[in-house]
């Protein structure tokens, strides 16, 4: 005992050493050096009541946008500049406010949860008594009692439990999600101690690592002094209680506290996900930026501009407008900067703060949609899709690759035994019936001869360890209706419950053979066997499963007193252990199941002398003892007593494939996204499920990048071979359709596991080779239709997420995945989808979005992502459009007004356009234009192409959209100083003045770009009428209201009567209607004419729903009368086209007979 | 709770009845309350109108408006070219000018009036009322600093602010230490020329015309806006304490002495003068030639001479002084401008329809045949 204490001592930094009831060790073991620990204080709050407001104003003026507008509305403070600060201010306050109070409110509501969590009771053992203290006053090495169904207050060492075997169970819900009962146990020694004065009595210290946010991994040593004579356990991850579980099914337990407050495992998982960004907003700042451009540009010109103009005294400064004293005497340089910040100010706008509103407020209210989709509803499960953050949206309409995990993804993850093979001989349940399971059926078919008497042995004893080989649970007693009902041995009422669906699978399957499990007590495994008698094994170890090994293992003993080791695991893990046994047989069995689709595992067994089993445990104690690289010592301790393995058979359950998972597959394909799956499974069943899955067709060229070709060539030559067979398929193909079977052309699936995937990706020692590698390999890739990753670790699956990111082209790439190991590409990809699948919540909690079935992804990219993109795409668009026709005519009007930053709207109007008149509509088409009926984007994948790789939102379009603003500014402008141009404009004779310009100009303004958005508008429900016109009224409402009355507490009164003036005259009228239209037609022309000359897919889709909603809907009448419409309407186009002789409209003439 | 579970079974219910085929039966409450509600709004499928813009869809609406502004823009431009107007510069920048040596010897401190004539003939003669205009050129009453120079308190009448002018006046809102009123540099720029129109018959006798010199202001601006502090009696005491604009000759009580709703902030030429112009080429209305009764035009065809007190200097800044006599229409002054933008906009929209409709026939027809094998 005194040597394992040796054994990780060479480290202490890492440990700390915690007194179990600040008792100090006896005198003469080891020094008492108490440490300092923080207490079980939670603090999730961000702020405090006194840092609140400059810490939270600090974080909001970080980002760039708010800053900007900070420094726009202190230089207007600062300076005399052309609009009041108000104009500025105002939103940004506005702005600012709300967030604050948003935020404030949430801290709010932490610093709630946080005092309710750090002041919720908590039973301590003191001095032999049961006290209750307030949780935030635990601290490290108290002892804690927690009854059932309470929640852990810190991270604990369970020392004892109610329960006779010291074990205890616990549920994770709240940390992983995963509902199932967890097992942990107590450190043997203690677990006798379970009453609060025998737990005071124990006298031990724990040494531990210091707090790690890995919620599967711990490492420790208790030492108990008895007598004085310390034993030393160790201590794992099967005795800590982590803060968040639950305890159940357990009356009480006594535990010591290890890790508090801040401390625990809980708390250093909160770390923030990192922010991810979409491809809009990337382009939005791209936008920005040449906006920013642009009004420094405008401010620079004008600026220069005016001390061109001003070069002239007498323009400078005439009579009639002399400048004061104080500005006289300024120093031009500082005059001209002045000017340039006022001109910065007035143009300001064009970078409106109302965008970024706006824009998050759409992804935020947009992202309802999601979850009330009844159609990503599951009755199922009872899920809906859940939306964890809305900044992604869009993006769902630019995947161009996903990278989806298989079981549980594309498969249901819901295991049915399909057979077993011991000895070659085949064994399958025949237990179905009508979909039924037959009660107590024992019988079985035997699709082989009929095994000798020999074999009969080995038989029984692969069902037994079936039976043992495992980590199921047996729920022993279930709830209903709220009456406790007790186990009934073999009974449908119990159930088995594991991690794993495959061994559920597996123990039911037995079940069904036979042979079943029922439970674990006191270390004993009960197995009922054929002859419906009790054997009892004794549970010795359990050497459990890891990703690395691909295997578990058992040691028990019967009752005999017969030692076996018990190993089930992958097929490559276990043959190359067995030494006996009839492998051919069961391999070809294997490789057969294998690409059947169905996951196979081999068993295998070892039989144990005690010597040998003595070895065994001195390897395991040993290993499990250390606490430095504990991890790498047991997967040793286990590679040397898993050998000698003798082969008993292998087993095939089958996981069938998710409802409508391959046509989902194939409109993914279809839609031009290119689908990889990524998987630990084998090559084999992972490559039967994508041929299930439709991902792999009958057509399709598979190109193999495997571990078993590379041991035959070498991986350069592999690469080489296939890029060269890619290229040339392509190459061939331009030159001449040679491959006249399919049609089209071959494509291509690529197969690659992880082993090659990893020599593919190693830095080489020749940089420039491993760097042609990768090259190569994503040539390869990208003239592959679909890639199959088979034997990926969880790390690999993100290395290759981020090599595909980091390609060239920055495709957008989904992840999508259920698992804890799809984690890692969930976090890496663009987007990142769970799925509410069995292996536990991780991957929905680390997820962006998560749906409940693969299914939806289908729903969720085609329709959702598809409209998610086309709202916000033209939400910038119109954004930067209606701000430059906005503040373009105020930069056109500086050249009339001596370039004096004299603005030519009202102040009013400066603030409220962005804030009122023209918010809503856009904010409301944001939210529910539908370009295309979601059912047509359902039904034509291939509609999602017309937007891929951001196609709404690149430079020419942002660029008519830009001249478009321009053009509808000069239009509104230039039509407004004609009409002024020295005339007058009523029928009284009366003159209008500057005010009146800017009104006119401005009412065109609000009507021109309203306008342009209701054409835009494909989608006209009676919200968007209601927000179109309401906020025109509203605008003409208020410019009555604003010039009706001289209001008090202005300084001025400018805009009084003046849009009542304005209406009163005739000519104004007129112009406001000829400018609204010719500020209209241009887009409209080209709008329809390039919907004529240069139609894309969702143009025509868009006028062929119109037609087939004459053919649907209407009635014999209206079809009637359509008809003889069209008939009419085509003989004058055949007289039309006889004309100019053409013969083509004839023919389309002739179809719409037909369709009609 | 209970009555959340209640409420949740209902809407259950209300579904079920109004969507037969969506399938919601099964699973406990807690399945329930987690399924999202079928509205049509959630659901995105609230009814709606889907209007697409296609050739065929706007050709109409370009051939309707095409129709609809030809006419309008020919109206108007009719109209237009109805209404007489005469325009004469009366700068004198040329030196046969008559009122040359007025410009050119204009000095701020000369107390003695420059006069000067200016003779004109009228073609034709002016039906109907006719409208007296100034006009001045590159006069920039839109510059912001000349914009914002004004105090709008102190013009309606605010007594504290009559005392204490805006800062927004500098440098016109003290001199010597006494506020003026009006103060600023709007006000103080005041256009102060007389004109004084006669005409000549042919046995050359001077026949002044009667200038009405009301019902030039808006009518909002001289009656609520624009108001004389405590009442319209009794200026000159009411105004003690202020002194007049720099530029001014006379102080703002004098404006108008021979009618006192005329007078002080409510002197129409001042409240027009005080609407600052949008362009720096603007004219003001001065006065109104009432039409007399009877057939008689207003100002029938013939000789006039124009007289002009010449107290606006304008050539400093190159600027240009006009007098303008027009009629007015229903749709104002002169302007050709609106007719012919309504005469081209209704033309490109007719050319645009017609282009349209050879590109509906010859193109959706292919694209719809195209679409046949789909």
């Amino acid at each position: 005992v005194k040597c394992n204490f040796c054994v990780g001592e060479e480290n202490w930094v890492d440990s700390r050493t915690v007194y179990i009831g600040h008792k100090e060790p006896p005198a003469g073991t080891e020094a008492y050096i108490q440490q300092r620990f923080p207490d079980n204080r939670i603090v999730s709050s961000k702020y405090t009541f006194w840092n609140f407001i400059p810490k939270n104003m600090f974080e909001q003026f970080r980002r760039v946008a708010n800053f900007y507008f900070l420094i726009i509305f202190l230089v207007q403070l600062i300076i005399d500049t052309p609009t009041s600060p108000v104009t500025s201010g105002l939103p940004l306050f506005f702005v600012i406010t709300v967030t604050a109070i948003k935020q404030g409110y949430e801290d709010w509501l932490r610093h709630k949860a946080d005092n309710s969590v750090n002041q919720c009771p908590v039973h301590v053992v003191q001095h032999g008594k049961v006290v209750r203290k307030q949780s935030r006053k635990l601290r490290v090495g108290d002892v804690v009692l927690v009854k059932e169904d309470e929640t852990f207050p810190c991270d604990l060492i369970l020392l004892s439990s109610s329960r006779d075997d010291g074990t205890c169970f616990v549920t994770t819900a709240s940390l992983d999600g995963e509902s199932s009962h967890k097992t942990y146990y107590a450190v043997q020694d203690t677990k006798a101690y379970n009453t609060e004065k025998e737990v005071d009595s124990i006298h031990a210290t724990i040494e531990c690592e210091q707090p790690q946010p890995d919620l599967y991994k711990f490492v420790g040593r208790i030492s108990i002094y008895m007598d004085n004579e310390p034993v030393a356990r160790p201590l794992g991850s099967e005795n800590l209680l982590l803060r968040g579980a639950t305890l159940k099914n357990t009356e009480y337990i006594y535990a010591v506290a290890i890790y508090t407050g801040m401390e625990t495992k809980m708390a250093l998982n909160y770390q923030s996900k990192s922010q991810k960004r979409s491809a809009v907003e990337k382009s939005m700042n791209a936008y920005l930026v040449v906006y920013l451009c642009i009004l420094i540009g405008k401010a620079f010109i004008n600026t220069v501009l005016k001390y061109v103009w001003q070069a002239d005294p007498n323009r400078d400064e005439p009579w009639y407008n002399e400048r004061t004293e104080t500005e006289r005497q300024r120093h031009i340089v500082i005059r001209a900067f002045t000017d340039f910040l006022a001109f910065m100010v007035l143009f300001n706008y064009i970078i409106p703060v109302s965008m970024y509103v706006t824009v998050e407020m759409q992804k935020f209210l947009g992202s309802y949609f999601i979850m009330w989709d009844d159609e990503m509803f599951d009755e199922e499960l009872g899920e809906r899709a859940v939306v964890n953050t809305s900044d992604l949206n869009e993006e769902l309409g630019q995947v161009e690759y996903v990278f989806t995990d298989k079981t549980g993804t594309l498969t249901e993850n819901n295991m049915e035994f399909i057979e077993c093979c011991v000895d070659g001989h085949v064994y399958v349940p025949h237990v179905i019936c009508n979909g039924q399971v037959m009660p107590g059926a024992t019988s079985m078919d035997m699709i082989d001869t009929s095994p000798g008497p020999g074999a009969r042995e080995h038989e029984e004893l692969f069902f037994r360890a079936l039976c043992l080989c495992h980590t199921v649970q047996v729920k022993e007693e279930e709830t209903v209706d709220g009456i406790k009902h007790g186990i009934h041995q073999g009974k449908s009422t119990s159930f088995y419950i594991s991690s794993s669906p495959d061994e559920v699978a597996l123990v039911e399957g037995m079940k069904r053979l036979g042979f079943t499990y029922l439970r674990l007590k006191d270390s004993h495994m009960e197995i009922l066997n054929r002859e419906d008698e009790i054997e009892r094994f004794e549970l010795l170890e359990v050497l459990t499963f890891d990703s690395v090994r691909r295997r578990m293992s058992v040691i028990v003993r019967a009752n005999t007193g017969e030692l076996y080791l018990f190993c089930k695991g992958a097929d490559s893990s276990i043959f190359p252990r067995v030494i006996s046994g009839k492998v051919e047989q069961v391999r070809a069995r294997v490789e057969h199941n294998a690409v059947e689709g169905l996951r196979t595992l081999c068993v295998a067994y070892r039989p144990l002398s005690s010597e040998q089993y003595q070895q065994v445990c001195h390897l395991l104690s040993e290993a499990k003892l250390a606490l430095q690289d504990r991890d790498k010592r047991l997967a040793e301790a286990y590679d040397l007593i898993e050998t000698d393995l003798i082969l008993l058979g292998a087993t095939a359950v089958e996981d069938r494939l998710q409802e409508k998972a391959a046509d989902t597959i194939e409109s993914l394909h279809k839609a031009g996204m290119k689908v990889w799956v990524l998987t630990g499974d084998k090559m084999e069943t992972a490559a039967a499920t994508c041929y299930a899955s439709k991902l792999f067709r009958r057509n399709t060229q598979i190109l193999e990048l495997t571990t078993k070709r590379t041991e035959e060539q070498s991986l350069h030559d592999v690469l080489f071979d296939l890029s060269r067979t890619v290229l040339r398929q392509h190459g061939g193909m331009t030159r001449d359709n040679f491959s006249g079977l399919s049609g089209d052309f071959t494509d291509f699936g690529l197969i690659i596991d992880g082993a090659t995937l990893s020599a593919v990706m190693r830095p080489g020692q020749e940089d420039s080779n491993s760097g042609n590698y990768k090259e190569i390999f994503l040539e390869i890739c990208r003239n592959c239709s679909a890639v199959l990753c088979c034997r990926m670790a969880p790390l690999q699956k993100a290395q290759i997420v981020k090599l595909i990111k980091a390609s060239k082209e920055h495709p957008i790439t989904l992840a999508i995945g259920d698992g804890a190991n799809d984690v890692s590409m969930i976090l890496e990809a663009h987007v990142g989808i769970g799925i509410m699948g069995k292996e536990g919540r991780q991957a929905v909690r680390n997820s962006d979005y998560a749906i409940p079935k693969f299914k939806h992804l289908k729903k969720m990219l085609l329709v959702h992502g598809h409209y998610y993109y086309i709202r916000i795409s033209e939400l910038v668009q119109y954004f930067f459009y209606k701000n430059v026709c906005f503040i373009f005519p105020q930069f056109l009007y500086q050249f009339f007004c001596g370039f004096s930053q004299q603005p030519l709207y009202d102040t009013a109007y400066l603030t409220l356009y962005n804030i009122s008149f023209t918010s809503l509509p856009i904010l409301l088409y944001s939210l529910i234009e539908q370009h295309i009926n979601m059912d047509i984007l359902k039904k034509d994948p291939s509609l999602y192409r017309d937007i891929a790789k951001n196609s709404l939102l690149r430079w020419p379009i942002f660029i008519y959209w830009t001249i478009l603003g321009v053009y509808d500014a000069i239009v509104m402008f230039f039509g407004a100083y004609f009409l002024f141009d020295n005339t007058t404009f009523t029928s009284n004779g009366q003159m209008f003045g500057n005010w009146t310009f800017g009104t006119l100009v401005f009412t065109v303004l609000v009507f021109t770009v309203t306008f342009k958005l209701a054409l835009d508008t494909h989608y006209w429900t009676w919200i968007n009428h209601f927000v179109i016109w309401g906020s025109l009224i509203f605008f003409v409402v208020f410019s009555l209201l604003w010039g009706g009355i001289i209001w008090p507490f202005l300084n001025y009164q400018r805009m009084y009567y003046v849009f009542m003036q304005m209406l009163s005259s005739g000519p104004a009228w007129l112009s406001i209607i000829l400018l609204i239209t010719a500020g209209l037609l241009p887009d409209v022309v080209k709008k329809v004419i390039w919907r004529a000359l240069w139609p894309t897919t969702t143009e025509r889709i868009q006028v062929g729903t119109h037609t087939h909603i004459i053919e649907d809907y209407g009635s014999a009448k209206t079809t009637a009368a359509v008809f003889v419409f069209w008939k009419n309407y085509c003989k004058t186009k055949d007289r039309w086209v006889t004309k100019t002789g053409t013969g083509k409209a004839v023919h389309g003439c002739k179809w719409s007979y037909l369709v009609l | 709770m209970i009555a959340a579970m209640m409420a949740s079974s209902y809407n259950a219910k209300e579904e079920d009845g109004h969507h037969s085929g969506s399938s919601s039966h099964g699973g406990a409450g807690a399945v329930k309350s987690k399924k999202p509600d079928n509205t049509a709004f959630k659901q995105q499928r609230l009814p709606a109108w889907q209007p697409i813009l296609t050739a065929g869809t706007v050709l109409p609406a370009f051939f309707v408006i095409g129709l609809i502004f030809i006419p309008i823009g020919i109206g108007l431009y009719v109209t237009s070219n109805n209404i007489k107007e005469f325009e004469v510069d009366y700068t004198g920048v040329d030196i046969n000018s008559p009122c040359y040596s007025c410009a050119k010897n204009f000095s701020w401190n000369s107390t003695q009036s420059c006069v000067c004539s200016v003779n004109f003939t009228l073609e034709q003669p002016f039906e109907s009322n006719v409208f007296m205009y100034y006009g001045l050129s590159n006069f920039y009453q839109n510059h912001r600093r000349y914009v914002k120079s004004r105090d709008d308190s102190q013009l309606n009448g605010d007594l504290s602010a009559l005392m204490n002018p805006s800062k927004e006046c500098e440098p016109y809102r003290t001199n010597d230490g006494l506020p003026i009123a009006p103060c600023g540099a709007i006000a103080n720029s005041l256009f102060n020329d007389t004109l004084d129109l006669y005409y000549v018959d042919s046995n050359s006798t001077k026949t002044p015309i009667p200038l009405a010199k009301k019902g030039i202001a808006w009518w909002t601006d001289k009656h609520v806006k624009f108001r004389n502090p405590s009442g319209n009696t009794n200026l000159t005491v009411t105004f003690q304490g202020t002194t007049k604009p720099v530029n001014w000759r006379k102080p703002v009580y004098e404006l108008d002495p021979s009618e006192a709703d005329n007078n002080g902030f409510i002197n129409e030429d001042f409240i027009v003068w005080m609407r600052t112009a949008a362009l720096p080429t603007f004219r003001k209305l001065y006065r109104i030639i009432q039409k007399k009764s009877g057939t008689t035009p207003t100002l029938p065809s013939g000789r006039y001479i124009l007289d002009i007190t010449y107290n606006y200097p304008v050539l400093s800044f190159d600027g240009r002084k006009r007098m303008i006599l027009s009629t007015i229409s229903w749709m104002g002054g002169k302007n050709p401008f609106l007719g012919i933008a309504y005469i081209t906009v209704g033309s490109i929209c007719f050319f645009l329809g017609v282009v349209l409709l050879i590109i509906h026939h010859k193109y959706d027809t292919r694209n719809n045949s195209a679409d046949i094998p789909n």
